[in-house]
């Protein structure tokens, strides 16, 4: 009885209007996602002013420091894996979510919902899955098909017998 | 006197610290375990791995956001959270990436180096089961995605299984409030499994029937074979262990008695005995390990030594109590290749040069 009236009493129910401000997850079938679009090609003026600086003009990294986030396609199951966006991400989704939760590193989450569905196409097109003028919305986005989508497996360890 | 106490002026011992990019804040500091005595690790001396900088947050402002497949969503103060039955455990925290460069081919030249990124405290919180069970949680629940309020808005997808089994929220750690840098003023604490989904500054609590697949879990924090799949969702650190005396750096005065000490540890549970070896791993002799042994917290083991004098290798590994022996690094390439990045554990070496100095293998 001493634990239910405790319960009862602990924490304050937050408003619709409060949740929305605070919920930015986003699931791999789009749950979560704004309305907005973009395309590759108005993408490409938002990251020339807010990514280039640290990713580099098409997104191939800078200084071993900062992220490659295009290429290495075919390179995951060889002795030199370079993971990116491209190769080695298995949701479309995650993209845009990376971008609008953490970036631009200094200012994220200040980047308006079309700007991040512009971006996301730009890396995708950059990638070689969409084309230049496909349109990402919260619709398009769900539906990419990721090239890793079906590169991960589940944990199986421990790989060693055990010995009792 | 001082209202908040510092060590002596003649200890010096500090954290290796790593900045990762030109960025301010993205980085790591690795306890100086070569240094340290008995299990706990000094709140000061925690590693610390951040990707976007520590935040500063204000308690009285700070709310614990729970919502999703809950009755209703709740928001919970400090407060609030502290008038929940307490709980207070050892437990050490590991981060997915220590020994990294162990499995790279880069053996770390001292014990910081090769297993810093491993911590131990005395963590203080209240059970999430119970804060679970004040929000309702719906029975179609079996994710909980937490979320810190750092700048990236690190979050992580927690299996419900774990969340109700042993998982707390701890808002102290050694007797004293959280350390900004350890998630001030609370952190998720999931007792065995990797620090990475450990949520410091916790705000955020999304109770879901799926995961997230959030950057971290998805492109970071899943450990690739070679045949080009990853594992995802490798929460556990399995068992490991490190001889921290004598280790890389230190240098014996002379042969003779020297006492061989070291740190253990698995994520599965207790650890069930350490083996220690004093001839490059040809033979094994059991360690003492010192009371009191518990569930997902490091250990000491120690060997009494009669060191002849001559160049010798020594060596640790860990059994569990599930049975699990450590293994050396030869069955980590075979099992799971040079590329899995994480989770590495396998058995370190330690040379000793006749003339008393130690270094990696």
């Amino acid at each position: 009885m001493l634990m239910v009236a405790l319960f009862a009493q602990s924490g304050k129910p937050v408003s619709p209007e409060e949740l929305k401000k605070l919920d930015i997850t986003v699931f791999p079938d789009g749950r979560g996602l704004p309305a907005g679009k973009g395309t590759a090609t108005a993408g490409m003026a938002i990251y020339k002013e807010k990514c280039a600086e640290c990713h580099n003009e098409k997104g191939e990294g800078r200084d071993q420091q900062y992220p490659r986030l295009v290429g290495g396609a075919g390179t995951i199951a060889t002795a030199k894996p370079v993971k990116t966006v491209g190769s080695y991400w298995p949701h479309a989704t995650t993209v845009w979510d990376t971008i609008f939760r953490a970036m631009p590193y200094e200012t994220p989450r200040t980047m308006k919902p079309d700007e991040v569905y512009a971006v996301t196409a730009l890396l995708l097109h950059w990638n070689g899955i969409i084309t230049e003028s496909f349109e990402l919305n919260e619709k398009t986005l769900p539906q990419v098909k990721m090239p890793n989508r079906d590169g991960f497996i589940p944990d199986a360890r421990p790989y060693q017998k055990l010995k009792k | 006197m001082r209202p908040y106490g510092e060590r002596s002026p003649f200890e010096k011992t500090l954290r290796g610290a790593r900045e990762s990019t030109k960025s301010i804040g993205v980085g790591s500091s690795r306890t100086p375990l070569q240094d340290l005595y008995g299990t706990i690790t000094p709140s000061s001396l925690h590693f610390e791995r951040h990707h976007a900088g520590v935040p500063v947050i204000d308690p009285s402002q700070h709310r614990l956001v729970i919502h999703g497949l809950v009755e209703q969503p709740l928001s919970f103060s400090m407060e609030d959270l502290k008038r929940f039955p307490s709980v207070t455990r050892p437990h050490f925290v590991e981060c997915a990436g220590n020994g990294g460069g162990e499995l790279a081919g880069n053996a770390g030249a001292d014990a910081s180096r090769s297993h810093g990124l491993l911590s131990n405290s005395e963590w203080t919180g209240v059970k999430l089961s119970t804060v679970l069970a004040a929000a309702k949680v719906q029975s179609s629940a079996k994710w909980v995605i937490a979320e810190g309020a750092d700048a990236c808005r690190m979050a992580r997808s927690i299996p419900m299984a774990k969340a109700l089994e042993d998982s707390l929220l701890v808002y102290a750690q050694n007797g004293e409030a959280l350390r900004p840098e350890q998630g001030y003023p609370l952190r998720l604490l999931l007792p065995g499994w990797e620090g990475n989904a450990c949520i410091k500054w916790l705000h955020r609590l999304h109770v879901a029937s799926e995961p997230a697949m959030s950057n971290q879990e998805t492109a970071h924090y899943t450990d690739l074979h070679p045949d080009g799949k990853a594992t995802m969702f490798s929460f556990e650190m399995e068992a490991s262990s490190v001889i921290t005396h004598p280790s890389g750096g230190h240098k014996l005065a002379g042969a003779g008695f020297h006492e061989i000490s070291g740190l253990a540890w698995s994520g599965r549970g207790k650890v069930n005995r350490v083996e220690v070896s004093t001839d490059g791993g040809a033979t094994w002799q059991a360690a003492t390990l010192e009371e009191p042994v518990l569930s997902k917290a490091v250990v000491r083991f120690k060997v009494p030594w009669q060191w002849d004098g001559k160049p010798v290798e020594i060596s640790s590994r860990c059994v569990d109590e599930t049975g699990y022996v450590q293994p050396a690094r030869d069955e980590i390439l075979a099992s799971r290749g040079p590329n899995s990045t994480y989770h590495y554990n396998g058995v370190k070496r330690w040379s000793v040069k006749a003339d008393g100095s130690v270094t990696s293998v």
